[in-house]
C-alpha cells in the first residue's frame, strides 16, 4: 500500500511535467490548430537558459526563473513570426514537418553550446522532505504538483475571463472571420506561442531536480507529453493535464507492477486503446462539419 | 514545347504521354545499369540506399502524398520486413520465398494497423501511427527467442539461384534498382486504376469521396496495406544491405527521415520520392565533404583577399572547429526542412518544374501559376 502511494505521488509529479508540456501543445493548437512538435525542445532550451542564468551566473532561484520565461517568451514570439507565421493556413502537414525541422535545430544548437553532458539546478527545493506517517514525499516532486495547479488556473481565468483569452478562443475556430471583426489575429497567435514557451520553460524548470536537462530531453519528453495532449483530446486545457497525470501514473505504475520494458510502453498501449474506443480524446469537442 | 492533344480517355491515362517520355526514362535506365562498372564502390553503397528509400519513399507518396493519411510510423514497417527475412534466413528458406512473405506479413501488419486508423485523422492519426512504432521496436528489443534483443540479428548474403550476391556486389545492387523500378511502376498502374483514383478523392475531400460511392474505409485499409507491403520488401534489402540490424536502428528518427524524403522531394509525383531519396542518402557525404575541404576553401578565399597567411591561418582552425562541432550536421538538417516548408513546399520536383514551365513559357512566366492557396476558415476539428 505504500508502495502504491508512493508511485502514484512520484506518477503524478511526472505525469504533471508532462501535462504542462501538453499544455504547450494545447495551447498552441487551441489558438491556431498548428501542432507544435518543438514544444519539448522549448521546454529544454528553457531548462537551459534556467541553468545559465541560476547554475552559471549564480542568480537567486526565482529571479533566474523568471528570466528564463521571460527570454523563453520572447524567443517563442520569434519563432513565430519566423517559422510559423508564414505558413499559417497551409495544411497541417506542412506546419507539422516546419515544426519537427525546428526541434531539430534547437536540439542541435543547444547540444553545440551547452555540450551533451546533465546539467542540473539547485532549487529552494531539492533537498526537503514532506513526512506523512511512514510515507516520504519529497518537496520537488510537490513542488511540481503545486505549480502545475497554479499554472492550470492561471491559464483557464485568462482563457475564460479576459478579453485576449476570448479572441484566442475566436481566432481558433475561425482565423479569418475573426480578423473581419476587428480580433488583431496575428498579435494573439504571437501571443500563443509566447506563453506556450512560457509554460514549456516552467516545466523544463521545474522537471530539472527530477529528471536532469540535456539537449535530447525535449525530445524524449516531448514524444511523452504528445500522447498525453491527445489522450485529453487535443484542444482541452483540463484533457492535457489529465492526460498527462494519466501517462505519468501508468508509467510509473508499470515500471513498479510489470517486466522490465513495459514502462516505455505501457502509455501507448494504453493511448492506442483509448483511441480506439473513443477517437476524440477523453475531453475532446465532438463537432461535425455542415456540408 | 509539344502540344499534347488529348481526345480520349485513354489519352490521359498513358504511362508514356508522348516519346519523349521513353527515351529520357530509357536514358535514365541506360545510365543506371552503366553505374556499377563506372562509379567507385563508397557511392554504389549509396546508390543502393538511393534505392531503398525511394522505394520507402514510394510506398509513403501511396499513403501520405496521394491518400492523404500521415504516417510517422513507417520505419516500423522496414523493421517488420527486415526481421521476418532474417528469421526466415536462419531456417535456409530461399530469398524470393522469404522476400515475398516479408512484404506480405507486412501488408497484413498494415492492414491491421489502418483498421483503427479509420477513426482517426490529422493529429491523432500521427500519434496512433508513433505509437505503433514504438510498440513494434519494444516488441523487437524483448522478444528474444525471434528477434535476438538489443543484441541484434545478423544477416547473410542473399543466394539467389543457388549464386551468393554480396551486399556490395552489382548483382544487388541491380536487384534493388529492379525492386525500385517495378514498384515505381506498379504504383502508376496502381494511380491511374479506379483504386488510385479513390485514394486521391478521399485525400481530396473524404466527404466528396463518399458521396461519389467510395468505400472510404476499405480504400484506406487497402492503402495503408499497400504502402507497408512496399515498405516490407524495402527492409528485406535494407537488411541484406546492412547485413546487421537490430532495434536501436528502427527509430522514430528514421520515421522522421522517410517523412522528409517524400517532404524535399514533393508529394504530388513519384518523381519526388527519388528525388528526396537522393537527397536524403547525399546529404551526409556531403556534409562531410564540408567539413573536411570547407575550411582549406574558406581560408583560400581569405588568403586571395589580400589577407597574411597568418589570418588564413586562424580562419581554417576556426571553421574547421566550427565544422568538427557536434551536432552541426543535425541543426543544417533542421534548417533544411524549415527553408524547404517555408520557400519551397512543393519540393525539388516542384523546382523542376517550375524552371520547365518558365522555359516553355518564356516570356508570360507568371509566379503565381504555383502559388498556393491559404485556407483560413477549415477548422480540422469539425468533420
Amino acid at each position: 500500500m505504500l508502495d502504491f502511494v508512493q508511485q502514484l505521488v512520484s506518477g503524478v509529479a511526472l505525469g504533471c511535467v508532462y501535462g504542462l508540456i501538453a499544455l504547450g501543445f494545447v495551447l498552441v493548437y487551441k489558438a491556431t490548430e498548428v501542432v507544435n512538435f518543438a514544444q519539448g525542445d522549448l521546454m529544454m532550451l528553457g531548462g537551459f537558459f534556467a541553468f545559465t542564468f541560476i547554475g552559471m551566473m549564480g542568480l537567486n532561484y526565482w529571479i533566474g526563473f523568471a528570466g528564463a520565461v521571460a527570454a523563453m517568451a520572447l524567443f517563442g514570439m520569434l519563432a513565430e513570426r519566423i517559422v510559423v507565421r508564414p505558413i499559417l493556413g497551409y495544411p497541417q502537414f506542412s506546419i507539422i514537418m516546419a515544426t519537427i525541422g525546428l526541434g531539430y535545430f534547437l536540439r542541435s544548437v543547444a547540444g553545440m553550446i551547452w555540450g551533451t553532458d546533465d546539467f542540473k539546478i539547485e532549487t529552494p527545493f531539492s533537498q526537503g522532505v514532506l513526512r506523512i506517517g511512514s510515507l516520504v514525499l519529497a518537496h520537488d516532486k510537490l513542488s511540481v504538483i503545486a505549480a502545475t495547479i497554479i499554472l492550470c488556473a492561471l491559464l483557464w481565468l485568462f482563457f475564460n475571463k479576459t478579453t485576449l483569452g476570448t479572441a484566442m478562443r475566436a481566432s481558433s475556430e475561425n482565423m479569418l472571420a475573426a480578423y473581419y471583426m476587428g480580433i488583431p489575429v496575428k498579435r494573439v497567435v504571437s501571443t500563443v506561442w509566447a506563453i506556450s514557451a512560457a509554460v514549456a520553460t516552467c516545466a523544463g524548470v521545474l522537471l530539472a531536480p527530477i529528471t536532469f536537462i540535456h539537449s535530447n530531453v525535449g525530445l524524449v519528453l516531448g514524444l511523452k507529453a504528445f500522447p498525453a495532449a491527445v489522450l485529453g483530446g487535443f484542444g482541452s486545457i483540463p484533457g492535457a493535464v489529465v492526460g498527462g497525470v494519466l501517462i505519468g501514473v501508468i508509467e510509473s505504475m508499470a515500471g513498479f507492477y510489470l517486466p522490465e520494458g513495459w514502462k516505455d510502453v505501457a502509455p501507448y498501449i494504453v493511448l492506442l486503446a483509448v483511441l480506439l474506443l473513443k477517437p476524440e480524446g477523453l475531453f475532446g469537442l465532438h463537432a461535425r462539419k455542415k456540408v | 514545347m509539344r502540344f499534347l492533344f488529348k481526345t480520349d480517355y485513354e489519352d490521359d491515362i498513358r504511362l508514356f504521354p508522348h516519346s519523349g517520355y521513353v527515351v529520357s526514362y530509357g536514358l535514365l535506365l541506360a545510365v543506371l545499369l552503366v553505374a556499377p562498372y563506372v562509379l567507385s564502390s563508397y557511392l554504389m553503397s549509396q546508390l543502393v540506399f538511393v534505392c531503398i528509400y525511394a522505394t520507402v519513399g514510394v510506398a509513403l507518396l501511396i499513403l501520405t502524398g496521394f491518400t492523404g493519411q500521415a504516417s510517422l510510423g513507417h520505419a516500423a514497417f522496414l523493421a517488420i520486413g527486415a526481421y521476418t527475412a532474417a528469421y526466415l534466413q536462419k531456417y535456409n528458406v530461399p530469398f524470393p520465398i522469404y522476400f515475398l512473405a516479408a512484404g506480405v506479413l507486412t501488408g497484413c501488419i498494415g492492414a491491421l494497423v489502418g483498421f483503427p486508423a479509420l477513426r482517426l485523422q490529422g493529429i491523432y492519426l500521427v500519434i496512433a501511427t508513433i505509437s505503433f512504432a514504438f510498440i513494434v521496436e519494444e516488441i523487437l528489443a524483448r522478444w528474444e527467442s525471434v528477434t535476438n534483443g538489443n543484441e541484434g540479428m545478423r544477416v547473410k548474403a542473399l543466394s539467389l539461384l543457388g549464386v551468393t550476391v554480396s551486399r556490395d556486389s552489382p548483382t544487388f545492387y541491380f536487384l534493388c534498382v529492379a525492386v525500385l523500378v517495378l514498384t515505381i511502376v506498379g504504383t502508376l498502374n496502381l494511380l491511374r486504376s479506379p483504386t488510385g483514383r479513390a485514394f486521391v478523392a478521399i485525400r481530396d475531400s473524404e466527404t466528396a469521396a463518399r458521396s461519389m460511392g467510395v468505400n472510404v474505409a476499405l480504400y484506406k485499409v487497402k492503402s495503408f496495406a499497400i504502402s507497408a507491403a512496399i515498405t516490407g520488401f524495402a527492409g528485406v534489402l535494407f537488411a541484406h544491405k546492412l547485413s546487421f540490424i537490430s532495434p536501436e536502428m528502427f527509430t522514430l528518427q528514421l520515421s522522421i527521415e522517410f517523412i522528409i524524403v517524400i517532404l524535399i522531394g514533393g508529394t504530388f509525383s513519384l518523381h519526388g520520392a527519388v528525388l528526396g531519396a537522393i537527397f536524403i542518402v547525399m546529404i551526409d557525404p556531403f556534409l562531410t565533404y564540408l567539413k573536411d575541404d570547407m575550411p582549406g576553401i574558406i581560408s583560400g578565399i581569405v588568403a586571395t583577399f589580400g589577407a597574411g597567411p597568418a589570418t588564413a591561418g586562424n580562419v581554417q582552425s576556426k571553421v574547421a572547429a566550427f565544422a568538427s562541432l557536434n551536432g552541426l550536421k543535425g541543426a543544417i538538417y533542421g534548417i533544411i526542412i524549415m527553408l524547404f516548408v517555408l520557400f519551397e513546399p512543393l519540393g525539388i520536383y516542384g523546382r523542376w518544374l517550375k524552371i520547365k514551365l518558365f522555359f516553355q513559357l518564356f516570356p508570360l512566366y507568371k509566379r503565381s501559376t504555383f502559388k498556393r492557396q491559404k485556407i483560413y476558415v477549415k477548422s480540422e476539428r469539425n468533420r
